[in-house]
């Protein structure tokens, strides 16, 4: 039997890198790709405790497909968006994007 | 034998996790991030959770995939997507990601209730489909509008506005 707070660090371990490559990238895509990295270490965490905790089962992995289905249709509009700078500016890098800034 | 497919698993997924992080060539991410999705779904089936596995492969790897690709393929840039190493950004990301990690480690070895996660019995598929349709009928209709409304959004926002 594996231990599961294997499986919990290993979704800790995923859910970092998101976060380091969430922050460390330049281009727009590159920071979707992150977004699912860590959408991808939520649901291996929800599916650890759907397998190991008593009588959540059902729920946890419902839980995990909504989880699922509610990140694609993040990265769906989130690319539209991107498509969008694209066409109107030309090019995704992120600093381009700074016009809120002061 | 569940121990080795884990270890092997474990092992491909944090080397794909790194190299969806750190490579500089976009398309390249992409794969990695490809060959990560495929890993989780391995786990998911180590983890009782097949249905899981399943729509893992045929959502995420099939479709979020594809749809990275077309995006990279629309916007055409694929080099240069890291900001300089030398830059604060990166170093700052750097700690930030290893600080997050060594917090989330504590509190998981640290907690006591988690030493006595057992693997309960494995529920069928039609057992989550029963749950979802009837105790969790509300949150999948509201998923329904919200995929519907997520649909509508991207054709507005990416059609071509001819006059």
């Amino acid at each position: 039997m594996i231990d599961p707070r294997l499986y919990l660090s290993l979704a800790a371990f995923l859910f970092c890198c998101g976060i380091f490559g969430l922050l460390s990238r330049k281009n727009a895509i590159g920071t979707l790709l992150s977004i699912e990295l860590m959408a991808n270490a939520v649901n291996l965490n929800l599916s650890t405790f759907a397998h190991t905790l008593p009588g959540g089962a059902a729920a946890g992995q419902a839980f995990a497909l909504f989880s699922m289905a509610l990140t694609v249709a993040e990265v769906v509009v989130g690319l539209a968006i991107v498509v969008l700078i694209y066409r109107t500016r030309g090019d995704i890098l992120l600093e381009l994007a700074s016009d809120l800034k002061e | 034998m569940s121990a080795i497919t884990f270890a092997v698993l474990g092992l491909i997924l944090c080397l794909s996790a790194v190299g969806t992080a750190r490579t500089q060539n976009l398309v390249h991410s992409v794969f990695w991030l490809a060959s990560t999705l495929i890993s989780t779904a391995g786990l998911f089936v180590l983890l009782g959770a097949p249905f899981l596995a399943g729509i893992q492969i045929m959502l995420y790897t099939g479709g979020v995939i594809t749809l990275m690709l077309f995006g990279i393929m629309l916007t055409k840039r694929t080099q240069n997507t890291l900001v300089p190493a030398e830059s604060h950004h990166q170093r700052f990301a750097f700690i930030a990601a290893s600080a997050l990690f060594m917090l989330l480690n504590v509190s998981i070895w640290g907690t006591p209730a988690f030493a006595e996660l057992r693997p309960q019995p494995a529920v069928s598929t039609q057992a989550i489909g029963a749950y979802i349709l009837s105790e969790q009928l509300i949150a999948f209709e509201a998923l329904s509008v919200l995929l519907l409304a997520a649909l509508i959004g991207a054709i507005v926002l990416a059609r071509r506005s001819d006059p």
